[in-house]
């Protein structure tokens, strides 16, 4: 019989304090390694005067602790320092990519739900669900922005349906493949207690499609934020990371520290809404979630 | 699995064209679509300047079509070039993380969340390093886009081999390199095709995102957004079905090299919808 | 000299679980030898320590006179798993070729071989199949062609016929024994049916469940060679009856276990 690896790990909190522990070790590494290659880098640069890839000098690869030292300057004289302002664009652009993932993931998954019913359906309309994605949105941003606008509605709303065309593609895949993961023997077992489409469609489909549309979820998350970003930019949306990322580019020769910390908090967001959702799966499904390799 | 034995299978002509018929349904669905297009704006008075009729956005292409053609393939060039850096790297690394399993402990949490930051933001920061004319400027953006989908993908492919496969291997005392090039490898191409056919279309979107923060004009990207700026939006969605033309061959271009390329796969689509 | 010398084996895995104790076995040259035993029992993780694909926590163990690792490396077995193995990508003939490939073998010397062996298991014609397109029986024809193409003179056997139907298992039993005649090898087989050992084998292992420990050995002297008449001679059922006693007499377990990780994979 071939045999799988069935060694009981250390888990309970006895196994939990080492590892977080380590990780968070490995984590500080990561980071301390980071800091090494970039000043490294940016040393050799400098003194050996590389112009291949790009030129090292100050403006394009200004000193870590610099862009550090950005988050505590204040943008206007007697004003508040940046990290406040970072602060409030991050939530301004956080909550219009949590209301466009909510919403792209609401449609990305009543779509998988509809299209897992009917095979000729799903030969009709799932090419254009693929090729909905080689339409560069982003370049249709400006026209969603205006064109919702002229009907009345608030910019950040089309900053969010653009944030939601970006989600709902990852979900309506993944959740229609784990709509259609089960085995045929399920089914049949379903039918044998004489269950009908929409009963075999939420006891069976769709808790065995859960892992799939979590996979979905890790990657709309960051997809969101990224649309509500690029969303922001031809609206000359105020109050945004997207905003600001155009600001401060026009400024980078003279204040290049400033763009590079609103990239980090652009990061920081991503990574927080994909960590989010980590958890929430961690809760949702009970079990470590599943590692991208 | 006792499937009855099936003869050897047929010539590459027979393999794709069987799935003709296949498409009649999507085709349908175009034409329905398009008419549907057409006929709401003409019944709801749309007007012209939010989302145009098809048949103008025709006539616009087509007026355009050798402007079009010169712009979108110089911006296919950006894409293509990102796509061969960022699915290059992304195999080798996968190929490292898959021959040296500490580098993949250590490092494979870094890739994910590397992954979950917004790529795009960095495109001011590449144009400020490459030039805003550049195309390299946005040939980085693509790569690095490229870059995740891709090594995740082969990696997921180079691991996932039956234990047994690894204890045959064992018992022909065969070294490392020749389990990677004989069982890792082949495994993998499924996987890999996977990732690259994901990273077509990423690299399209990176090259014409990379162009919005800023580019020269005989780029696509430019032209749409000037175009958009002027309220020009049916040049605009002339453009627009361009680059989603270019995606779509493409994707299909890969697509094509996938299916020639692991026949042998039971499952040569990338995933059952059947 | 013995084709298989087990002596004082034990296997203990990292979790505390003691797999094997004290194994002391010795097949001779020609023998077909079934182990033969409950769920759990380590049987397989003995088979996979005469491979040397694992090793013994204690005990040596020696093929055709030499320590098991030298005998793996110098590709002194073959071994037949309960999956097939077979690679996707392979056609059936360039499955076979694996191992001769791996030995250096010209490409004149491997076809000739790759053409005895489907002879050998009946396979001429499904050279260029792939295989998907071949039912489950004739994957596991492949791989046994596979595991005897560079003639070694030990095969190692885990539950090959396993995921197979009742009548595909007996006429593949049948087949095997022809094989083993032809070719003169000794086989070591792992199996969970009764009959399975008793039809095939010259000398049936039965093992206690874990640890498992040899809980009896019983002579197989029904005549060679051994046809589907064979199961139905009263001597037959006796063996059986014998096996079966034996296998109660070891202790039933208490329920479905599973063998921990018998591959360390170091790839």
């Amino acid at each position: 019989m071939s045999a799988f690896v069935v060694e009981p790990s250390k888990r309970g909190i006895a196994g939990a304090l080492p590892r977080a522990a380590a990780r968070a070790v490995l984590l500080v590494a990561g980071l301390a390694l980071l800091w090494g290659v970039w000043e490294g880098y940016r040393w050799l640069g400098i003194r050996g005067h590389w112009t291949w890839p790009f030129e090292v000098n100050d403006t394009n690869m200004p000193h870590i602790s610099k862009i550090w030292h950005a988050f505590g300057q204040p943008l206007q004289p007697d004003g508040p320092p940046l990290r406040h302002y970072l602060w409030h664009w991050a939530i301004f652009t956080g909550k219009e990519a949590l209301a466009g993932f909510a919403l792209g993931a609401a449609i990305g998954f009543f779509l998988a739900v509809a299209l897992s019913q009917s095979k000729v359906v799903r030969r009709g309309v799932l090419p254009y669900i693929v090729v909905s994605q080689t339409v560069p949105i982003l370049a249709i941003a400006p026209m969603v922005v205006v064109g919702l606008g002229t009907k009345g509605v608030t910019p950040w709303v089309s900053v969010a349906v653009i944030a939601a065309y970006l989600t709902f593609f990852p979900v309506a895949i993944n959740t229609l493949r784990g709509l259609l993961s089960p085995d045929p023997e399920a089914l049949e077992l379903m039918r044998s207690y004489a269950a009908g489409r929409w009963k075999i469609l939420w006891r069976l489909r769709v808790p065995t499609s859960l892992p799939y549309v979590f996979s979905a979820l890790k990657i709309s998350a960051t997809a969101s934020v990224i649309g509500a970003i690029i969303g922001e930019t031809p609206a000359s949306l105020q109050g945004g990371l997207g905003y600001a990322i155009v600001n401060f580019n026009q400024y980078y020769s003279i204040q290049p520290a400033n763009l590079w910390a609103t990239i980090i908090v652009c990061a920081l967001l991503g990574i927080v809404f994909f960590l989010a959702i980590v958890v929430l799966e961690r809760l949702v499904l009970k079990r470590a979630p599943e590692n991208f390799a | 699995m006792s499937t009855i034995v099936q003869p050897a299978p047929r010539s590459v002509g027979r393999r794709v064209g069987r799935t003709a018929l296949d498409w009649i349904p999507a085709l349908a669905v175009f034409v329905l679509g398009i008419a549907a297009w057409q006929g709401l704006i003409a019944a709801f008075h749309i007007q012209e300047f939010l989302l145009p009729k098809p048949t103008s956005i025709a006539q616009a292409f087509w007026a355009q079509k050798s402007a079009l053609w010169s712009q979108g393939i110089y911006t296919f060039k950006e894409a293509l070039g990102g796509y061969a850096l960022g699915c290059g790297l992304g195999i080798l690394v996968a190929l490292l993380f898959a021959a040296w399993r500490v580098l993949s402990s250590a490092f494979m949490p870094y890739a994910v969340a590397a992954n979950a930051i917004p790529i795009i933001a960095f495109a001011p920061i590449m144009n400020n390093w490459f030039g805003l004319l550049n195309p390299f400027s946005k040939m980085a953006i693509a790569a690095v886009l490229c870059f995740f989908p891709v090594m995740i993908n082969t990696l997921r492919g180079l691991t996932s081999v039956h234990p047994s496969s690894i204890e045959l291997m064992r018992s022909y005392a065969a070294g490392r390199v020749s389990l990677f090039r004989r069982v890792r490898i082949p495994n993998a191409l499924p996987y890999m095709f996977t990732g690259l056919k994901i990273a077509t279309v990423l690299s399209m979107i990176g090259a014409i995102v990379g162009e919005y923060f800023g580019g020269p004009t005989e780029a696509l990207g430019v032209k749409i957004l000037n175009d958009s700026s002027y309220g020009n939006f049916t040049d605009a969605w002339a453009g627009i079905v361009m680059a989603s033309l270019l995606g779509i061959v493409f994707y299909a271009v890969v697509a094509l090299a996938e299916r020639l390329t692991t026949s042998w796969h039971p499952s040569a689509r990338a995933f059952h919808t059947e | 000299m013995n084709a298989v010398s087990i002596k004082g084996v034990s296997k203990q895995f990292k979790a505390g679980v003691t797999a094997l104790q004290g194994i002391d076995l010795d097949v001779e040259p020609g023998e077909f030898v079934s182990l033969i035993g409950p769920s759990g029992c380590g049987k397989s993780t003995l088979l996979r320590i005469i491979g040397d694909l694992t090793k013994p926590t204690a005990g040596t163990v020696e093929v055709n006179g030499k320590p098991a690792e030298r005998a793996r490396r110098d590709h002194e077995y073959g071994i037949v798993f309960q999956d097939s193995v077979l690679y996707d990508w392979r056609t059936v003939a360039k499955n076979i070729s694996l191992p001769l490939e791996l030995l250096h073998w010209s490409r004149s010397k491997r076809n000739a071989r790759i053409k005895d062996m489907l002879e050998l298991v009946e396979l001429t014609g499904f050279e260029n199949h792939h295989p998907w397109q071949l039912s489950g029986g004739m994957q596991q024809r492949v791989s046994i062609a596979r595991a005897l193409s560079f003639s070694p003179s030990l095969l190692l056997m885990d539950e090959p016929f396993g995921a197979l139907d009742e009548m595909t298992r007996e006429r593949l039993n049948a087949e095997l024994l022809g094989i083993w005649q032809e070719t003169g090898s000794t086989v070591v087989f792992v199996t969970h049916s009764i009959p399975e050992a008793v039809f095939l084998s010259t000398r049936v292992v039965v093992m206690s469940a874990r640890p498992g420990r040899v809980a009896g050995l019983i002579e197989v002297d029904l005549p060679q060679p051994r046809t589907s008449a064979t199961r139905e001679e009263p001597h037959f059922f006796e063996l059986v009856t014998q096996v079966r006693e034996q296998l109660a007499a070891a202790g039933a377990p208490l329920g479905e276990t599973q063998e921990p990780a018998l591959v360390e994979d170091q790839a």
